[in-house]
């Protein structure tokens, strides 16, 4: 072992030998300068045993489970989702069929705005950027030949989820599917949606309300049910650093730790069921560094801020989705590489589950040929690769350790930034996550422009060959057959048995209770995840937009 | 005597537009920015517009031109929208444009029925403000007549 | 329409058309003789409009404010004009006009009528566009105009004169910085609003607005309130509407509404007046020789700036030396 005054020598010699470097751009991703070499000088002042350790022990640097994919391979979880609940259902089976290990599911914007299909808003929406649920007879439907005991569903939904997630337990009741046993993650993170992705109802603060209704619900009746995925998946889609996602979300985490705290939930009562949703974009090491940087900052504030004391609780689980804005619409097959990088870095980042993105999302919903082959990418890292046969290879690479604690760093000051905010509420209301983001989206485009940052096919290395993917396009009679429905149901329903569960609802909002066995009630009697939106307004408010650009 | 004379050209004004129920922003911000420092006037509808909303937006803040931003899908459904209530209220000299994740034979079908230009993902920031600059400022010529003596 | 006499437009403008209101605020703001015609030709039609201006420092949520002003003037009847004015980058001419983010809700509504004005660094002539914009809506019937201007430079100001009542909005947390508001902020403001008011420091900032006031109440009989709102919440602004009205009660009732207006109309018509000289005379006269070798003389020393300036006098007045 060389001491470090002979790696210091050493390190100088080197560097006095350094010829010229090419005219290229030697940030991250995130503009970060990165070094012409790591050293162990670079993390000279790590503590093996408090910063990297052993995996599946606190601070859980290296992986949360002691043997990580050697126990246990990541959940290979594609998204779906499109036109009718029956197309989805279709959709599952082909997925099942092909060695899928759970399902996910898309829905169309109108439902994730918590609107019906037959809304004068929804028009041209309707089940065209993933499934449209209107009622729990569509729900029916989705999971129709699904056993709920058997299967896990992740539920990419958020202003309206507790209504999904009602109309989930009341799917399994009629499967006879006991609520202890459904598995599973609900995305239910409304303040990302304040932050990026704008799929909003009400203001804030409700939103937060019904986000710690769920993890109240589900910690005493869901038990294997995660209620919510915090995520900075949309965070960086929307042009956040990788810095800025990994801060953002780990806040957002916070927030919902302490209003459930707030609220008299003892933390290890409901900590051990929340989990996290991960952008893993283009720049590789520095995805695996916030990955690695990811589980020891959340470790390390469950134990020692929010004093759990259930290891499960310090253990941040999480998916992982490739990154969709680093998709290209020009030359769409070189992003069959481009997914299969960022899942690679996934994988070193040591996912639970993963979904790998298909060549042609750029333009629409993907092809099932599209489809397959991303999920055959995740196969190919899994069984051909052989970079699951040992827990976290690149731990104790100089430069990745130097990029984990870099991350952190980072992350710790935006944290403070916050605080002296007043926190992530005041925050949003301040405008200060969505000028960050813009900032960064608009530096970002500017560094292409100057081709400072290159993307291959875009510019660099163009060329004029035509876009000829086959496109999945959504076919209008969708929309008109969901409206169909949805009037049938109305006709056929107990229409006052609705209002009167409606009314309930409401008035169980305005008392300020937990909203979920009112939603139940609703759901059962088959009211619209509009009218139950609805109903909540005039007691939750709405939520306008800022006027930040 | 010289009649004062107008200001240096009035800047170009585009009303940015997001239309339909999806919340990507990022897109539309991005131009927004890219217009401004190109010297315009940029009015922003915000999110989850319906065509109503936007055209009515762009009649009243009398606008060169409407940048719309769809990333749903529904733009085959939006755009057409758009230009009808442009015609309706006499507003067909309001240069619509588009950005999204639109298909090219779609783009096509759009252009045809008057949709000025349609920029998918991948445009530059310098494609788009150029073809703002040329295509959008109708008004900001011919508007004020040389001065000569009295203007009744 | 593009080319369309002002005559048509101002047709138009009155008959309640927003396509003709649209264009004229176009074309007032493109300034330059058009401008002038079609302020000419509207000024017979205003005087209806009670004008209130709403102002203060960037992050107070003046839009959500004003959104809800609206609202609550909508409700009791009333036709709504809101014009927000933002400025321009001084760089590159542009701007981005984000505040009707805020007021979506009005948008189809036939009552109000929502215009974003760009402050296109004039000098003075932020004053004299909004005046016209202002003066165009209320010839199209709106009985209340809203002006917004963000409080940079010297908007507040310009606002405060072309409205009949100054709403001043303070967000909460400034702490001392209360007194480090610019000076003229707190004189113009006939009614202060802590907005945000949910926030841990808004009752400070409203004793230090208290403070202020008071020690400013000498001189003045109208003793500004300060209300409280929650704009994201809708609190405390039909107690700001009730204030407003009760202001233009005052106004109205001791003649001091008259005696503003006629003040507004003198410095407009001194501003205009200014504005001509300027481009027609002083700017002009800059150019002519005289007052060039002047100009020499001045870089070398041979006489001072005073003397210089004196010579435009004459030149401007068409005599020659």
């Amino acid at each position: 072992m060389l001491k470090e005054s002979q790696i210091e020598d050493g390190y100088d010699e080197w560097k006095s030998s350094l010829g010229m470097e090419r005219n290229s751009d030697f940030t991250t991703l995130s503009g970060k300068p990165v070094e012409t070499l790591y050293t162990p000088l670079d993390i000279a002042s790590e503590d093996y045993a408090r910063d990297i350790g052993f995996p599946g022990q606190y601070p859980y640097t290296r992986g949360i489970y002691p043997n990580m994919y050697r126990g246990r391979l990541w959940t290979m979880r594609q998204f779906a989702g499109f036109g009718t609940a029956r197309d989805t259902n279709r959709r599952f089976h082909y997925l099942l069929d092909r060695g899928m290990t759970g399902l996910s599911v898309a829905f169309d914007n109108p439902t994730l705005m918590g609107v019906d299909s037959d809304d004068a808003r929804s028009l041209g929406e309707v089940g065209r950027t993933g499934v449209a649920i209107d009622s729990l007879a569509d729900m029916e439907v989705l999971f129709e030949g699904i056993p709920l005991d058997r299967v896990s569903t992740s539920m990419t939904i958020n202003a309206p989820a507790a209504i999904l997630l009602a109309m989930y337990v009341a799917v399994g009741e009629k499967q006879g599917v006991p609520a202890e046993k459904l598995t599973g993650t609900l995305q239910n993170d409304i303040l990302k949606e304040y932050i990026a992705q704008k799929e909003w109802i009400y203001p804030p603060k409700a939103g937060v309300k019904l986000v710690v209704d769920t993890i109240e619900y589900t910690s005493k009746h869901l038990p294997k049910y995660n209620p919510v995925s915090v995520s900075g998946y949309h965070i960086r889609e929307a042009g956040s650093t990788a810095v800025q996602e990994l801060a953002f979300t780990i806040a957002d985490g916070m927030t919902y730790v302490e209003e459930s705290m707030a609220r008299g939930l003892p933390v290890d009562s409901f900590a051990p069921r929340l989990s996290f949703f991960w952008n893993s974009h283009i720049d590789f090491f520095e995805e695996i560094g916030k990955f690695r940087a990811a589980r020891r900052i959340w470790a390390r504030l469950m134990r020692e801020r929010y004093d759990a004391e259930n290891p499960r609780s310090w253990l941040m689980r999480f998916h992982t989705q490739t990154a969709g804005v680093s998709l290209t619409a020009q030359q769409p097959e070189n992003n069959i590489v481009r997914t299969a990088l960022e899942a690679l870095a996934a994988v070193l980042g040591g996912t639970q589950s993963l979904h790998t993105n298909s060549m042609d999302e750029v333009l629409a919903l993907p092809t099932e040929k599209a489809v397959e082959i991303a999920l055959r990418t995740q196969q190919i890292l899994a069984f051909e690769t052989g970079v699951v046969n040992t827990v976290d290879p690149l731990g104790g690479s100089y430069f990745v350790e130097a990029m984990t604690n870099r991350m952190e760093t980072g992350a710790r000051e935006y944290f403070d930034r916050i605080e002296e905010l007043g926190g992530v509420l005041a925050g949003i209301d301040a405008g200060f996550f969505q000028r960050e983001i813009a900032d960064a989206a608009f530096d970002f485009q500017e560094e292409l422009e100057d081709h400072r940052k290159v993307m291959v096919g875009v510019n660099e290395f163009v060329d004029e060959s035509p876009i000829d993917i086959p496109i999945l396009k959504i076919d209008p009679e969708v929309e008109r057959e969901q409206v169909r429905r949805l009037r049938d149901l109305k006709a056929q329903r107990d229409n006052a048995c609705v209002a009167a569960k409606l009314e309930a609802l409401r008035d169980a909002a305005a008392r300020d209770e937990n909203v979920m066995e009112y939603l139940l009630e609703a759901v059962r009697a088959y009211a619209t995840i509009g009218e139950m939106s609805e109903a909540m307004k005039p007691v939750l408010g709405v939520y306008r937009e800022p006027a930040f650009v | 005597m010289t009649e004062n004379p107008p200001t240096a050209s009035a800047p170009i004004r585009i009303l940015m537009a997001k239309a339909g129920l999806d919340g990507h922003d990022r897109g539309v911000k991005v131009v927004a920015r890219a217009l401004r420092d190109a010297g315009m006037e940029v009015i922003y509808t915000g999110l989850h517009q319906t065509p109503e909303q936007v055209v009515r937006a762009a009649v009243d803040e009398d606008v060169d031109a409407i940048g719309l931003s769809l990333l749903s899908g529904a733009h085959m459904i939006l755009f057409p929208r758009v230009l009808d209530l442009l015609r309706e209220e006499d507003a067909s000299d309001i240069v619509l444009f588009g950005g999204g994740t639109i298909p090219d034979d779609d783009v096509a079908t759009l252009k045809q029925m008057g949709v000025a230009e349609v920029f998918t993902p991948g445009a530059s920031l310098d494609s788009i403000v150029t073809w703002v600059r040329e295509n959008a400022g109708g008004r900001a010529v011919g508007t004020i007549t040389a001065p000569s003596g009295d203007q009744s | 329409m593009t080319n369309a006499a002002p005559n048509s437009l101002v047709t138009g403008v009155l008959g309640g058309n927003r396509r003709a209101a649209g264009r004229a605020i176009s074309r007032i703001e493109a300034g330059g003789s058009q401008a002038e015609q079609l302020a000419r030709e509207i000024f017979p039609h205003t005087g209806t409009a009670y004008v209130v201006g709403v102002t203060g420092p960037p992050g107070a949520g003046k839009s959500s404010l004003v959104d809800d002003l609206a609202q609550a003037m909508r409700d009791g009847g009333n036709r709504v004009g809101i014009i927000a004015v933002d400025p321009n980058s001084p760089f590159s001419g542009g701007a981005v006009l984000g505040d009707r983010i805020r007021m979506t809700r009005h948008v189809l509504d036939e009552g109000v009528f929502i215009r974003s004005m760009g402050a296109r660094g004039h000098l003075g002539g932020l004053a004299e566009a909004t005046r016209n914009a202002v003066a165009v809506l209320d010839a199209m019937g709106m009985d209340i105009v809203l002006v917004e201007t963000v409080g940079v430079g010297q908007s507040e100001l310009e606002v405060a004169e072309t409205a009949d009542s100054t709403l001043v909005v303070i967000p909460p947390g400034l702490g001392d910085s209360v007194q480090a508001l610019k000076a003229g902020i707190m004189e113009i403001a006939d009614i202060f609003v802590v907005n945000k008011a949910d926030h841990p420091q808004a009752e400070r900032t409203m004793l230090d607005i208290r403070d202020l006031v008071h020690m400013d109440r000498v001189k003045r009989p109208w003793t500004p309130p300060i209300v409280k709102t929650v704009a994201t919440e809708d609190v405390g602004v039909a107690d700001l509407w009730i204030r407003i009205q009760q202001h233009r009660q005052y106004l109205e009732r001791s003649g001091l509404l008259e005696q503003k207006r006629r003040r507004r109309f003198e410095r407009e018509i001194v501003d205009i007046a200014e504005r001509r000289v300027r481009e027609r005379l002083l700017l002009p006269a800059a150019e002519s020789d005289t007052f060039r070798g002047m100009l020499d003389r001045v870089v070398r020393r041979e006489v001072s700036p005073y003397e210089a300036a004196e010579t435009l006098m004459p030149v401007a007045a068409g005599r020659n030396r």
